[in-house]
């Protein structure tokens, strides 16, 4: 707080609070509303599935799932970068912080790069999510294509795409305060948050990975 | 000014203004219990020159029973409205015969499919009437309801009907008329610009007149 | 930020502020100053969408009727308003708009953003929210959403016109409403005003949980504090919810996509199951709060402690959980399964269980009291007369049978004014009349407060109690011109006495915008604590000092000790030190019940 100075805040005696910094709390309540985010969209997909099975392609003929896989297996991989550099900065390690921390930059980077040759790809084959750029009805007259399969499937994976996006963004950030050496032993909230943050990201990925590939 | 509902011209129109009724009474009673309370209470236990308020922060048992007696009373009112609402509602329980009649909702208007001579719908003889609805007493009409653009909700006032008709799927309503004469069409959800307008007219026919007016619409 | 980097502080500190004028008032990270700008804006939105409100009136007072022409409808253009006769499609905007404006930026705001923001540092005795700056984001957020809500008026096409519940596909296609741009803006503006609304609601949440003084314990916490955290996890939990729904309604106007669509296999009614998993704790949302602060007036005016208080927080979030499991009933007539209607009757009946327990110990806090009639009692007492009607009316619509013909009527427009207006606009009446002596350190006229109160009590109940007669009639909602059909031809004569009724009752709210600003320049200077009531907040001055209190508070009982045998006062505040002599435990009921 920038006035900081200019105002005397009285003293804050102990609180009969969780016992969790604010920081912390705040991230946990927020990551509960995003829970309910995906819950939501994850709702609408399972509906319209249900309600239209002939709409979706059965696992691995439409998706490439080996690669998506891969990708799965990268970012599990950055959730535990994310834990190392976690424990580095529990132990003072300044080194292993700033090295986990970048290994974790680095492996979401990796997961978007792929995503976005997934949805190249795909899109190249004609598998887009909207009805209107594409060509959905063919000269009889039937429904070509899957509209409906494409807009859940971009919708769903989009929304994680972009939350990894805002992770990686905000993980620079977290980096490049790391190598300022803004966290000590003693200080250093700031990198669990975004901790909590990447695995809740991760784990929405682990289970739109089965939902949306798998089944 | 009017107070109930309009007159009920439908077989089971009396059992959904006997079930109004009967939640007419009980939440009538308790309106009059806790407004009477409280209106008991403000004048009874205003501020009085040297008068102090109780020190009381409650009753354990006074909550238990009040807590009790309303969750028995709305439980009853459920399970009385549950049975009634199948009858109507599930198609599992709508009566064996009967005449089908298909309509079909779009801005602004409700295209009703008769079927013609043959008394079956889906045959060459069947015709279409707009904004008319055409039915005999005594029995028992199965509407399959549809929608071309959006969301519409065919509303028969007289018939204790409102059933949505909602594009992309088929919702069906049943009832069955007991009085002849013109009712009221209308659209109960808002579906665009013309949804106030969006009227039909009712005939109810005694079953001779209905089978004459459906040879004539046939033949024509 | 943790909390232990502030240094120790003399025990008596000057609270000394002198940020430039900006910083204080405009872009202030002041929980105070947030909800006093809340206030504002949530008063300057309750405003218009009054108007919104009286000119459809108007409309249905005298439908389409060349005798009389909508006054002012000549500074109208001609796509709203022609030869003085309202056009259909501004009338569907009216409408839709009157509440989409009062839902999403009066009464919510004035409910939550407003109090939650003001009261729950101070009644928690905390110097301000867990996090400030994310409080000020969650301010300036909302703004540009009103603002692009309001600019929905003034784009081509007119504004959104599919209700404030905007049902798939009349929302998503803009070919059916005859709406393009404003539907887009309508779908936006909400976006963001989500964020905004779930940045308050982590703010809350924290604050409540950490931030709470010494001795203050969850079941010392006053009720408002209490609506206004279970509020908020509705809030947290319900905003996103919505939030998806709006992106997939927005995909489908503006991408192509047909998420709702069903030419290309969508599902119109996902968007009313999405809409109202969010819509009815929405509907929780628009009212618990108003529970606390009722709760508080009362015991306060009383001068009784609150009659089972452990019961009145057990109601609140048995009520919470409970509208998780019921906005099935709005959907009853949609074509969803018949049985799962009947398991949503269930639920719903059973949610009338806490709501009334709420109401009897509203009563047995009456009981044996001493009775205040100062304004803020007056619109409390009004509260629990006027929502037990909205209460009991929503027992027909919880029924399957009877909601077939009630169903989008005008008994649900009753339904919803008894408890929106009838419930949380009396329910702000009390709250703003109680706190303000608090929040600007003057009070508001009591005589002109009177006069409101009693006549807004009446034309309230006139305009709205006759609208149960329209829906018995089956009058359609959202319908502009009635006389189209020939059963509700003769109901002119008493939809005119509503609208003459609603327009009283409209002028009738400028006697409070009147007290309101004459009192904030002129009104009597307000001590610390008028009231003689307990809560923290009123420790601190008024108007309290950035920080609040100049030494932590400590508490050591329950917000609601009046008449205690322990003072010789009707109060005993929440930090009063204790006397020197062990007392019995203020939990023990008197021999005398």
């Amino acid at each position: 707080m920038s006035h900081a100075a200019a105002i005397a805040i009285p003293q804050r005696q102990p609180m009969p609070g969780m016992g969790v910094y604010n920081l912390k709390l705040g991230m946990w309540v927020f990551l509960l509303s995003e829970v309910m985010f995906f819950t939501g969209l994850i709702g609408a997909y399972i509906i319209l599935r249900f309600a239209h099975p002939g709409d979706y392609a059965r696992p691995g003929e439409v998706l490439n799932v080996p690669l998506t896989a891969l990708n799965t297996f990268i970012l599990i991989c950055s959730s535990v970068t994310m834990v190392k550099a976690f424990a580095a900065a529990e132990l003072g390690d300044q080194r292993g912080l700033r090295l986990w921390l970048l290994a974790t930059v680095a492996l979401g980077a990796f997961f978007l790069s792929i995503q976005a040759i997934e949805y190249y790809k795909l899109a190249s084959e004609g598998f887009v999510p909207m009805a209107s750029l594409y060509n959905v009805h063919g000269p009889d007259g039937a429904l070509l294509g899957q509209p409906l399969y494409g807009m859940t499937f971009y919708t769903l994976t989009g929304f994680h795409g972009m939350h990894v996006t805002i992770g990686v963004l905000c993980m620079s950030f977290t980096t490049y305060k790391a190598f300022r050496g803004a966290y000590t032993q003693a200080g250093h909230g700031g990198v669990e948050i975004m901790g909590l943050y990447w695995h809740f990201v991760d784990l929405v990925w682990i289970i739109l990975f089965t939902i949306v590939y798998l089944i | 000014m009017k107070w109930g509902f309009p007159e009920s011209v439908s077989t089971y129109g009396g059992d959904i203004d006997a079930m109004y009724a009967i939640i007419l009474y009980v939440t009538g009673a308790m309106f009059l219990v806790v407004e009477a309370t409280l209106i008991y209470f403000i004048i009874r236990y205003r501020r009085r020159e040297g008068g102090k308020a109780d020190y009381v922060h409650g009753h354990l048992r006074t909550e238990i029973i009040w807590t009790l007696v309303p969750f028995v009373l709305v439980a009853m009112l459920a399970v009385t409205s549950a049975g009634t609402w199948l009858d109507l509602k599930h198609p599992s329980r709508f009566p064996a015969a009967g005449l089908d009649l298909k309509v079909r909702a779009k801005q602004f208007e409700w295209n009703v499919t008769y079927p013609g001579a043959d008394g079956r719908l889906g045959t060459g003889d069947d015709f279409v009437k707009r904004n008319q609805l055409h039915l005999p007493t005594g029995v028992p009409v199965r509407l399959t309801l549809s929608a071309e653009d959006v969301i519409h909700s065919f509303f028969l006032p007289e018939f204790r009907v409102k059933q949505d008709a909602v594009p992309g799927m088929e919702t069906s309503v049943w009832f069955e008329a007991t009085k002849p004469g013109t009712y009221v069409l209308g659209c109960a959800e808002l579906c665009g610009l013309g949804h106030y307008k969006m009227r039909g007219t009712v005939t109810v026919h005694t079953p001779q007149e209905f089978q004459r007016w459906q040879q004539e619409q046939g033949a024509s | 930020m943790s909390t232990m980097a502030i240094p120790q502080a003399a025990a008596a500190v000057h609270l000394h502020d002198d940020r430039p004028f900006i910083r204080r008032y405009i872009f202030s990270t002041d929980h105070k100053i947030i909800g006093i700008q809340f206030l504002f804006m949530s008063l300057l939105f309750l405003l218009v969408g009054g108007l919104l409100a009286m000119m459809m009136r108007w409309q249905l007072a005298w439908p389409a009727d060349a005798q009389h022409p909508l006054p002012g409808g000549s500074l109208l253009p001609e796509t709203m308003v022609a030869q003085g006769i309202m056009l259909p499609e501004f009338y569907n905007s009216l409408m839709t708009m009157h509440g989409t404006i009062l839902v999403f930026f009066a009464i919510m705001p004035l409910l939550v953003g407003v109090f939650a923001n003001y009261l729950i540092p101070l009644q928690c005795g905390a110097p301000d929210m867990a996090f400030p700056r994310l409080n000020m984001l969650s301010f300036w957020t909302a703004v540009p959403a009103g603002v692009l809500m309001v600019a929905g008026f003034f784009v081509q096409g007119g504004h959104a016109a599919a209700g404030w519940t905007a049902y798939a596909p009349l929302s998503a296609v803009p070919e059916y409403s005859g709406v393009s741009t404003g539907q887009v803006l309508w779908t936006v503006s909400l976006i963001i005003l989500g964020f905004s609304s779930l940045m308050g609601a982590v703010n809350y949440i924290s604050t409540v949980i950490n931030m709470r003084a010494p001795g203050m314990t969850w079941f010392r916490l006053p009720l408002p504090v209490w609506a206004l955290f279970i509020t908020s996890v509705l809030i947290l939990l319900a905003m996103p919810v919505l939030a998806g729904a709006l992106i997939l309604l927005l995909f489908d106007q503006v991408l192509g996509t047909s998420f709702y669509l069903p030419q290309a296999n969508g599902e119109p009614l996902l968007w009313q199951h999405l809409f109202w998993f969010f819509g009815h704790p929405e509907v929780y949302i628009l009212i618990l709060p108003a529970f606390g602060f009722v709760s508080e007036i009362l015991a306060n005016g009383a001068r009784k402690p609150i009659f089972g208080y452990h019961a009145m927080v057990l109601a609140i979030v048995a009520i919470a959980f409970l509208g998780w499991i019921v906005w099935g009933h709005h959907m009853f007539q949609s074509g969803m399964n018949p049985m799962l209607g009947n398991t949503f009757m269930f639920s719903t009946m059973v949610i009338a269980v806490p709501t009334a327990i709420k109401v009897f110990n509203w009563l047995g806090t009456l009981w044996r009291g001493s009775i205040q009639f100062q304004v803020p009692m007056l619109n409390a007492i009004a509260f629990v007369a006027m929502f037990v009607i909205g209460g009991l009316s929503g027992v027909f619509l919880a029924s399957t049978p009877v909601d077939i013909f009630y169903h989008d009527t005008y008994f649900v427009v009753a339904h919803i004014h008894y408890v929106l207006f009838g419930g949380s606009l009396f329910g702000i009446f009390a709250a703003i009349t109680y706190w303000f002596p608090k929040m600007f350190g003057r009070m508001m006229s009591e005589r002109l407060g009177k006069i409101h109160f009693f006549l807004t009590f009446l034309f309230f109940n006139l305009a709205f109690f006759p609208m149960h007669n329209l829906g018995n009639a089956g009058m359609m909602r959202r319908i502009y011109d009635y006389r189209q059909y020939a059963h509700l031809a003769d109901l002119q004569p008493l939809n005119e006495f509503i609208s003459l009724s609603a327009f009283a009752l409209g002028v009738t709210q400028l006697l409070f915008a009147f007290n309101f600003l004459w009192s904030l320049f002129r009104g009597k200077k307000a001590e610390q604590n008028p009231w003689r009531a307990n809560s923290l907040e009123w420790s601190a001055p008024s108007p309290p000092p950035h920080g609040n209190f100049a030494v932590t508070p400590i508490v050591y009982r329950g917000p609601y000790e009046y008449s205690s045998p322990e003072s010789a006062e009707d109060y005993l505040p929440q930090d009063q030190p204790p006397a020197e002599q062990p007392v019995p435990a203020p939990d023990l009921v008197p021999a005398s019940s």
